[in-house]
């Protein structure tokens, strides 16, 4: 800590910061473009200009950049002092000379930093009378919208997208006031995170090309606290709503797991909550009926099973457990996936290594990925990870006396040097770019390679026979590498559906561990939203439901479950069960073969828990009422089961739920603590103190003004009546502050810029590491083996396609991929193939016809389909199968 | 025929009084309306005339409401007693020589009686209705009663003093050389306050005062029990401007026209005085409205009378 | 006590002045031309619509009573898809056309709008839409405005430069 002094007043401050971070966090109102606290400074735009005094005597004192000085003891500087005051007006002044008289039709409106900056430097009224510079506008895609006029070179975006995203379509170009911010030409932002983009412009240069389609001002948004479902890190989200309809997502920071950013497909995925094919009234036999009609005719007897879900909240989960019982409860994920997820989660249980939060992934100074395409599973999980790998060669920046925060000088110092990073995996991944050694091999090697690792770290780990020379001295130095590493972290999770796989990722973990290396972490990625908090109800799984004889009705709640088991086991199992009731939000091929559909809601209409990949449990809430009799799952079951005359299961509000589940499951007893119940907290309002047309949004139906719906079960009111108290953190619908109407109002909510939220980051964590070692893993698989004639058939993630919900979003069916095979091309010699030539593959009993494309990167006898994508998308994969060159006749040309 | 004339002159006066009262509610909106130069009610009926039917119509179809927490017979009584009281002073009032109900010898008592009964209704009014406004008007009725009361019957006695009679027609007769507003200007001056005072008109409605009491004593009253009250307090000024008219006026006394005709003018005249006083005078506050009776009316009252005693003294 | 005489004085002369009231259905006021009554939206001198559905109006009315959702058209001109004003709630301050950038929400010297249904005082944008541009003839906010539309490209608005050329070698 250092004393600084503000105006003559002494404060308190974090002394490895700069005055601009210092001053913020006090909560003085500083304006500023080119700095960003994940960013750091880099003094481009002049804007935080502070006058500095040498001491108490001085009264001239020097103007200085704020986010350019570090907050050394005894600095004294003033934000009011007259000269800087003027100075920062006409700075903004010169910024606005080109910016265009775009507002009322411009998307930032109404949240814009720049717009925020200018009425705070208090530059109102425009003298340049010259003509404007202007640019073309660019084609970015079908997530972002450019609007080049409006820059203010702040350089922001290409920092963000280069530096610290690691894109390389989008720079600066030409000079000058011609600056321009754009990629070489036309296309879509390669990268996964160009989102981002829309909140770290400070103005309206990108924009959200979602939005734009049923556009509203954040002012008018009706908002609340989400958390992302589109994968299982469990990112958090603002989401908002308007006339009904859901309108945008925005990141909403939490310090340990998204930070300020979030990826693509969680940020523009969102789009299928307004499908026009959403399920919004019950269905019996494929024809609409009342609520009741349904409910009467719905009978749970003593043979009914219930199949939960990986995407449905915990409460929708325990709720169907409790009407069918818990052994008669089976988990919605096929047989591969539950034994490799229980297999990480009693990892993370019993091992003494805890694992890993996005926060702690970013400050890993070494990592090793096993069997993971972390940019694709697990996106953010990647942004981050990339940040990480400038903490090793930082410390030496630390010799210069460099200050983390000095980004450009850092980044000279730094250079292209790359913290240790190794990646195993079936096929090459986007992160390869930047990793120091990679591997492909198949999951039983790539198992092999990091047991190798393992006792390459501590020799009393098993040995690994039979292992070739070259994957010792891998191995050995991967373990040299990890053990010099302060902070090691190992990344592996289910996408190989391997048990061995995970088992190998602890053993390295483990391993590292014993050798004194405390700060190892170690993540597992999780293939969807809820898979963690599903396994910690532990029930059998899908494999085990299908066999099940003599059942009458199955429940199955928010599941395809022709996406977790191959198609002719489901048909046999809908055959032989009479009754299925299926509860979603979208159809879906189970809902289609369905007798009762009930219409579930998403996230943004639902409230409930989630518990992600880290095992953290995170509420989300609702940011509004659905329409039709769209309602949350667990209401669902509820009515069934007080319809059938059940009194366990009268839950009236989710608080009631949350506390009769937290009694029931050992496992789930924190999860009231990821959220303050709702009489916790006073009133907070999801909507903004200007929301505007109350009075006549519904006046075309009634001019009576109907009373806004009740919330029963948060303390979020539909309303902008809101209490006193400021919304605790994991209830915040929004971020705002008066002057700060753009995301950057986040600096208002933290306890330091850049820290975590004041009064802690939302969500609970419900898995802790035990205080004892774990013994080691002695079962080592045998390495793989291609047989002729047959694949092991892998899946390869497509950050937009794989996952289920997202795909309904308009803009990410865009950039969804056709379906393929990918081989290796000595492969597709001994096959007679061809790229592009249309390949048979026979895999799990499904047969389907794909075009195949060559990939040198995939080793000898495995084969890539994409993950989630038809035809193959309920077989559990890896797995081994047929390739045959398809008859001319179903050949699909090109590739995808 | 004897018989039938005091109740012929009964039917003829309720009549008048009556009919005169529900008409003021049109003659003060009119006039009214003509200093703030607008027009008031002229839609209804030829010059608006009809307004008075339309109130009338709406007073009586109006739900009569009773608060549940009111006293209800006296909530009911009050108003009644404001009515039945202002019209028994009419029983001594002389429209013309001889025409009179009752011709009493003590008929200025009478009247000075009868009328300050009128404040048991705004008193019993604002205690049943069981309303802290209410209440509050109604005790500033009667302290305003009371301080007024005073030297109203002391200013009228310069009156008496001259005239040697309590009798309403004496004292008329004996203006038949001058009236007396000359020789008891001061005397005048200060019924014509007092008599205001009386009525609770503008300015000196402090019982009612809608801006602090929100209505006051009949805050809590609707339909015809609050049309009641209207008719009340028009009876009172019609009264207090007869009054005026044969204390200092002369009465029915006039050139030319029958005596009836000048009674009714001159009584009009000081009736449309009131609505004036309500058009240009603002509300005095409570307290000074009090000091003034006390210390500036009473005081002067006793002198006036001092000296007119002394005058008629000195003079016979 | 003077001044009371005098007041009562000067209000009796108020017997003899004129009367102010206007008889109104018979005769009708003179009412200025920025007088506060019916809103309308009005169209640019091209005519086209001026509404940019920039929701300024709605966030700034009081009672808010306007509702709108915006849209833009093929060639990114933006307009609201449907707007919404309940007069029933309208108290006609005024705040919507202060608040308005392009001059198309506008009040107009109309206050004839009585209607026995609290229903029919919701007005949609067919029922606001004149075909002028009302008080302000002159304004075209898309000639000022940065944002391409149909007719006007970037750097074809009033003090625009031409649009740089990315691929110039020159300074």
């Amino acid at each position: 800590m250092a004393k600084i002094f503000v105006e003559n007043k002494p404060y308190e401050v974090d002394a490895k910061q700069n005055l601009l971070h210092a001053c913020l966090s006090l909560g003085f109102d500083l304006p500023y473009f080119c700095w960003h606290p994940a960013l750091g400074s880099v003094g481009a735009c002049r804007q935080c200009a502070v006058k500095q005094f040498k001491n108490e005597q001085d009264i001239t004192g020097k103007l200085t950049m704020a986010c350019m000085a570090p907050a050394s003891e005894g600095t004294r500087i003033s934000i009011q002092d007259a000269d800087a005051a003027e100075f920062r007006r006409a700075v903004i002044q010169g910024l606005m000379l080109n910016h265009p008289h775009d507002c009322p039709v411009c998307d930032e409106g109404g949240e814009c930093h720049l717009q925020d900056m200018t009425v705070m430097t208090g530059h109102s009224h425009r003298t340049y009378n010259s003509p404007k510079r202007t640019f073309k506008n660019q084609y970015l895609g079908p997530f972002i919208n450019h609007e080049m006029n409006r820059c203010i070179q702040c350089q922001r975006c290409v920092r963000y997208y280069r530096e610290y995203a690691g894109g390389d379509d989008l720079n600066a170009f030409r000079l000058r006031d011609t600056v321009f911010f754009g990629r070489a030409e036309d296309g879509v932002l390669e990268n996964e995170f160009s989102g981002n983009l829309v909140e770290v412009c400070p103005t309206g240069v990108f924009t959200d090309a979602t939005l734009k389609h049923h556009y509203t001002r954040k002012w008018d948004l009706q908002m609340a606290p989400s958390v992302c479902t589109h994968c299982a890190l469990g990112c958090n989200t603002t989401v908002g709503e308007r006339y009904g309809s859901m309108r945008r997502v925005v990141n909403r920071y939490n310090h340990e797991v998204n930070g300020y950013f979030l990826c693509d497909r969680g940020r523009f995925g969102y789009e299928f909550t307004n499908s026009p094919a959403r399920l919004k009234e019950p269905m019996m036999r494929g024809a609409v009926v009342s609520k009741s009609a349904a409910l009467e005719s719905i009978t749970v007897g003593g043979r009914a099973i219930g199949i939960g879900s990986p995407r449905a909240s915990l409460e929708s989960n325990y709720a169907l457990r409790q009407l069918v019982g818990a052994e008669r409860f089976y988990a919605g994920v096929s047989g591969a996936e539950g034994t490799a997820v229980a297999a990480a989660l009693s990892i993370l249980k019993s091992g003494a290594v805890p694992s890993a939060s996005l926060l702690d992934v970013e400050q890993a100074d070494g990592v090793l990925v096993l069997g993971e395409d972390v940019l694709n599973v697990a996106p953010l999980m990647a942004l981050r990870l990339r940040q990480s790998l400038r903490n090793a060669p930082m410390r030496a920046a630390k010799k210069f006396n460099i200050p983390p925060w000095l980004d450009h000088a850092v980044r000279e110092m730094v250079q292209d040097q790359q913290g240790p990073l190794f990646i195993a995996s079936p096929y090459a991944t986007k992160l390869d770019a930047v990793a120091t050694a990679t591997e492909r091999a198949a999951p039983d090697d790539i198992a092999r390679l990091g047991f190798a690792i393992a006792n390459a770290i501590d020799r009393g780990a098993p040995e690994v026979a039979e292992l070739s020379e070259e994957t010792r001295t891998l191995a050995a130095s991967i373990a040299h590498a990890l053990l010099g590493a302060e902070r090691p972290l190992v990344i592996s999770g289910a996408s190989c559906l391997s048990t061995a796989v995970v088992e190998a990722a602890a053993q390295v973990a483990w391993a590292l561990h014993r050798q004194g290396r405390a700060q190892t972490r170690i993540a597992f990625t999780m293939p969807e939203a809820n898979t963690f908090g599903l396994a910690l109800l532990e029930s059998k799984t899908l494999a085990d439901a299908l066999k099940e004889d003599g059942i009458d009705t199955a429940i199955v709640l928010e599941n395809d479950l022709f996406r977790r088991a191959p198609e002719h086991l489901v048909r046999e199992f809908f055959e032989k069960v009479p009754h299925v009731v299926v509860l979603d939000c979208l159809p879906t091929l189970t809902t289609a073969a369905a007798e009762f559909v009930l219409p579930a809601g998403t996230a943004a209409e639902t409230s409930g828990t989630l518990v992600n990949s880290e095992g953290r449990a995170q509420r989300f809430l609702r940011a509004f009422v659905p329409s039709g009799s769209v309602q949350e799952s667990w209401r669902w079951i509820r009515d069934i089961a007080v319809a059938g005359g059940r009194t366990d299961c009268a839950w009236q509000t989710l608080d009631q739920i949350i506390a009769a589940m937290a009694q029931d499951c050992p496992a789930l007893r924190e999860v009231p603590e990821a959220a303050p119940a709702r009489d916790e907290a006073g009133k907070i309002a999801r909507e903004p103190d200007r929301y505007s047309g109350r009075t006549s949004m519904l006046a075309n139906i009634t001019v009576h003004e109907p009373k806004p719906p009740q919330d029963v079960d948060s303390a979020l009111a539909f309303s902008m009546e809101s209490g006193f108290r400021p919304a605790p953190a994991p209830l915040i619908p929004f971020f705002w502050a008066p002057g700060w109407n753009s995301i950057q109002a986040t600096n208002k909510y933290q306890t330091e810029v850049g820290g975590p939220l004041r009064g802690g980051d939302p969500g609970t964590r419900l898995v802790a590491a035990s205080v004892q070692a774990a013994e080691y893993f002695r079962e080592i698989p045998a390495a793989f083996r291609p047989a002729a004639g047959e694949w092991l058939v892998c899946p390869a993630f497509h950050i937009f396609g794989s996952e289920e919900l997202s795909r309904h979003a308009p803009g990410i069916a865009e950039l969804t991929p056709k379906p393929y095979i990918a081989l290796n091309p000595v492969d597709a010699e001994v096959l007679g193939l061809h790229a592009g030539d249309a390949v048979q593959v026979t895999l799990d009993g499904v047969t389907g016809v794909v075009p195949a494309i060559l990939r040198a990167d995939l080793p000898r006898g495995v084969a890539c389909l994409p993950a989630g994508l038809p035809p193959f998308e309920g077989c559990a994969l890896p797995s081994p199968g047929k390739l045959a060159l398809a008859k001319p006749e179903f050949s699909v040309r090109g590739t995808p | 025929m004897s018989a039938l004339y005091p109740l012929l002159i009964i039917a003829v006066v309720l009549g008048i009084v009556l009919n005169l009262a529900g008409g003021l509610i049109w003659v003060e909106r009119r006039l009214l309306a003509l200093w703030q130069d607008r027009y008031g009610p002229n839609r209804v009926g030829p010059f608006g005339l009809g307004q008075v039917v339309a109130d009338s119509v709406k007073l009586f179809t109006k739900e009569d409401w009773i608060p549940p927490f009111a006293d209800k017979p006296v909530f009911v009584l009050a108003p009644a007693v404001v009515v039945a009281t202002s019209l028994l002073a009419f029983a001594v009032i002389p429209f013309a020589a001889g025409f009179v109900i009752a011709d009493l010898s003590v008929g200025i008592l009478f009247l000075l009686a009868a009328s300050s009964l009128g404040v048991y209704s705004v008193v019993l009014a604002g205690w049943s209705s069981n309303n802290k406004y209410a209440l509050l008007g109604g005790l500033r009725a009667t302290a305003q009663m009371l301080s007024y009361e005073v030297f109203m019957g002391l200013s009228l006695m310069g009156v008496v003093i001259m005239a040697g009679s309590f009798r309403l027609g004496d004292i008329v007769e004996a203006q038949r050389h001058m009236w007396y507003v000359v020789p008891q200007f001061a005397g005048f001056v200060m019924f014509l306050i007092a008599g205001v005072a009386e009525t609770r008109r503008l300015p000196f409605d402090l019982a009612e005062s809608e801006s602090e009491l929100i209505a006051g004593f009949h805050s809590e009253y609707s339909g015809m029990k609050f049309g009641m009250f209207f008719v009340g307090e028009y009876i009172g000024v019609i009264l207090i401007s007869a009054m005026l008219t044969l204390c200092y006026f002369g009465g029915w006394l006039g050139p030319v026209l029958p005596g009836p005709v000048w009674f009714g003018l001159k009584t009009m005249a000081f009736i449309c005085l009131f609505i004036l006083f309500r058009a240009a005078l603002p509300r005095p506050r409570f307290d000074q409205l009090m000091s003034w009776g006390w210390k500036v009316l009473l005081p002067l009252a006793l002198l006036n009378l001092l000296v007119t005693g002394a005058a008629v003294l000195l003079l016979r | 006590m003077f001044s009371l005489l005098r007041s009562l004085w000067g209000v009796f002369l108020h017997a003899f002045h004129k009367r102010v009231t206007i008889q109104y259905p018979e005769e009708k006021a003179v009412l200025a031309p920025r007088y506060r009554g019916r809103i309308v939206l009005s169209r640019d001198p091209d005519g086209g619509e001026r509404c940019v559905a920039c929701n300024l109006c709605a966030v700034v009315c009081p009672t808010d009573c306007i509702s709108l959702q915006a849209t833009e058209d093929e060639h990114g001109r933006r307009f609201p898809e449907w707007f919404r004003i309940n007069f029933s709630r309208c108290i006609f301050c005024g705040f919507c056309e202060e608040a308005c950038p392009t001059y198309a929400i506008q009040l107009t010297p109309d206050f004839e709008m009585g209607e026995f249904y609290r229903k029919n005082l919701v007005y949609e944008k067919e029922d606001l839409m004149i075909s002028g541009p009302g008080k302000y003839p002159d304004y075209n906010f898309w000639r000022v405005a940065g944002v391409a539309i149909g007719g006007k490209a970037k750097g074809e608005a009033e003090r625009e430069a031409a649009p740089t050329d990315l691929h110039s070698l020159l300074p």
